[in-house]
């Protein structure tokens, strides 16, 4: 071994030990990029996590991948050409998108639906709760390694989503909602191949509940973390399931159910303490299981009569502003619109569940661990449609 | 507007929440007041001077127990300069439709003075929601202990919508961040699509708009450049096929005859 040589190999065991060195000392932080293709993201979301060895100091979505300027175009868009748009903004559970702004457009012309187009209207805005959760329900297991259960969500959400086309002709964008009622009435025989749908949806509920919530890895996963305290999530606005899993007893369909039929049927809210990741799956569960009996009591009570209110033939909503808003799947949704009396929109704002859902994600990943990124995501339920809008 | 509020008020049927609300927020908040509406359904609007919006989200939040952020937006006033309802310059040559004089400029609820208008809306919780044991309780209102006065679904909750005027130079607020934590995002996105600037806000920057991006684009005076270069094609109810024009739809006539 020469000395040039010898004088090189120094240097690198210098370097070498100097490398151990800053592994052993220098606690200086990672940054871990998760997305913007994600499977926990429903959607395009990029998250910029900074670690601190396997805790997150500091997370911050990312998002606009998928921002359509809804907003925007709504101002250069005849009130019944809206509904095309906005069915796009919370894809999984499309008519539930339409009836808050229908409801607000209603309010502003003073009509009103016939009682068969709003109970027809609540029976397909629990119908996309169903298809919309059920997807949630399975979708879960996948975050913490189980595959099977998003395969029977998969499977069975098909049923639901067949009932919706059945009315609709849309498995995804029904764009069936009018200002003053509905396109089309329930075809012959829905209701009793619905009521067979119904039996299995309860049936996919039990069965998720053995699959997933008995099992051990499943609770050790969710239990306990990611815990939101009920008077940090309402500052933060969120709604829906989120909010009841941390005990909050609120419930926009009681609360305030402007134009949906919610006061007439005997129903609960469901609502859990705890807060944590499994809170919000619980709750989520119970709720598909609750709506199944709300749209069977809908059946029951179907009233006869005109699905269409009078309207004019050529829509002009007379000046004015009004906000409404209802319990969607995701959470609350809201529009609120101002209309100087045209063919369009003056402004409309979209109040979205998933936006306000997603907000809290900086306070709530403070602090927990890489892996639990992912199921608090994925409990928090949201869809980028209905973030970006 | 304060003539429409007292209008208003002499309607019989107001809910007495809404009115009740509206007079705890006066009181509280005093001269800055500017305007005020309630609907007969009980939605509740009122306009404060601008340097009092922190404070009314305060009192919202403190006096009237609406602890739950719903949003916080912006209003762009000014009347589109883009011609009529739904068309740009093309469809007038396409259409041929005449151009509408630019309006003036026309405030909605509870009034107001300036082009931009912030506005946020925040409701409360019926009472007893908070601090539950979990499980079902029923979904009518009515069968719920301790509820009070169920005769009205908003009776029990009181939700107010917030309105204020901008400055039309360089528009600004006081950020909401110190009420609600949730209005964040909500100013981050209306300082970029409106241009407001929220005064406190830590971190104010792009959301959904690449970081290089210019303009404002919710502003009324920045153009739908989709609309610019084609008619919507929505406004008739026949259009043309790809790539046909009248002209060859005659030559094709003439050819047939």
């Amino acid at each position: 071994m020469t000395a040039a040589t010898r004088e090189q190999m120094a240097y690198i065991a210098g370097q070498a030990a100097d490398a151990r060195l800053n592994v052993e000392l220098e606690t200086e932080g990672m940054t871990l990029n998760i997305g913007p293709q994600h499977p926990a993201t429903h959607g395009t979301l990029r998250i910029v996590a900074r670690l601190d060895g396997e805790q997150v100091i500091e997370a911050e979505p990312i998002m606009g991948y998928m921002h359509r300027g809804y907003e925007k175009l709504t101002e250069v868009r005849t009130y019944p050409q809206v509904t095309t748009l906005i069915n796009r903004i919370d894809w999984l559970g499309s008519f539930a998108n339409e009836v808050p702004f229908i409801l607000a457009a209603e309010q502003l012309m003073e009509i009103e639906a016939p009682p068969r187009a709003q109970w027809i209207r609540t029976i397909l805005f629990e119908l996309s709760r169903i298809a919309n959760i059920s997807l949630f329900l399975g979708d879960m297991g996948v975050q913490l390694g189980a595959l099977t259960p998003v395969f029977y969500a998969f499977r069975d959400r098909e049923f639901v989503l067949n009932q919706i086309e059945a009315v609709t002709g849309g498995r995804f964008h029904p764009n069936f909602d009018r200002i003053g009622g509905l396109k089309d009435d329930l075809p012959a025989g829905w209701i009793d191949e619905t009521r067979e749908v119904l039996a299995k949806m309860r049936a996919f509920c039990d069965e998720l509940e053995d699959l997933l919530m008995g099992n051990e890895i499943f609770e050790v996963r969710t239990r306990g973390i990611g815990i939101i305290p009920a008077d940090v999530g309402l500052a933060y606005g969120l709604s829906g399931a989120n909010i009841r899993a941390s005990g909050v007893d609120w419930d926009i369909r009681r609360d305030n159910p402007c134009g949906l039929v919610y006061d007439q049927l005997d129903w609960q809210v469901w609502t859990h303490p705890d807060g944590d990741s499994f809170a919000r799956y619980w709750v989520r569960l119970q709720e598909v299981r609750e709506a199944t009996r709300i749209i069977e009591q809908l059946f029951d009570g179907l009233p006869s009569g005109p699905i269409m209110a009078k309207v004019p033939r050529i829509i002009k909503v007379p000046a004015g502003e009004a906000y409404a808003e209802t319990e969607n799947p995701l959470g609350a949704m809201g529009y609120y619109i101002v209309s100087k009396g045209d063919l369009v929109p003056f402004r409309v704002k979209i109040r979205s569940a998933s936006f306000s859902n997603l907000s809290i994600a900086p306070w709530l990943l403070k602090g927990v661990y890489v892996p639990d990124i992912i199921t608090i995501l994925a409990s928090l339920y949201f869809i980028l449609g209905d973030i970006d809008r | 507007m304060a003539a429409e509020a007292a209008e208003a008020a002499e309607v019989p049927a107001l809910p007495e929440s809404s009115t009740a609300a509206l007079d705890t927020l006066s009181a509280t908040l005093g001269d800055s007041v500017l305007g005020s509406h309630i609907k007969p359904n009980g939605d509740l609007w009122l306009r404060v001077a601008t340097d009092a919006w922190r404070q009314a989200g305060e009192a919202a939040r403190d006096e009237l127990g609406c602890v739950w952020f719903d949003f916080l937006s912006v209003i762009d006033w000014l009347p589109s300069p883009f011609g009529r309802d739904m068309d740009a310059e093309q469809d007038r040559i396409v259409y041929g439709a005449e151009a509408r004089e630019l309006e003036s400029m026309e405030h909605g609820l509870a009034g107001g003075e300036s082009r931009l208008q912030v506005f946020a809306r925040v409701a409360a919780l019926p009472n007893g929601s908070i601090g539950g044991h979990g499980g079902p309780r029923s979904g009518r209102r009515d069968a719920n202990d301790g509820e009070g006065d169920a005769s009205s679904a908003s009776s029990a909750a009181p939700a107010v919508i917030i309105k204020a005027d901008l400055p039309d130079e360089n528009p600004a607020v006081e950020s909401w961040m110190s009420v609600y934590e949730g209005a964040d995002w909500h100013e981050r996105e209306a300082w970029e699509m409106f241009g407001v600037m929220f005064i406190g806000h830590p971190d104010l920057r792009h959301i959904y708009l690449p970081s290089e991006f210019e303009g404002h684009p919710m502003r009324k005076d920045f153009p739908l450049l989709a609309r610019r270069v084609k008619p919507w094609p929505g406004i008739v109810d026949v259009e043309l096929m790809p790539g046909e024009d009248d002209e060859a739809a005659e030559e094709a006539a003439g050819d047939l005859a």
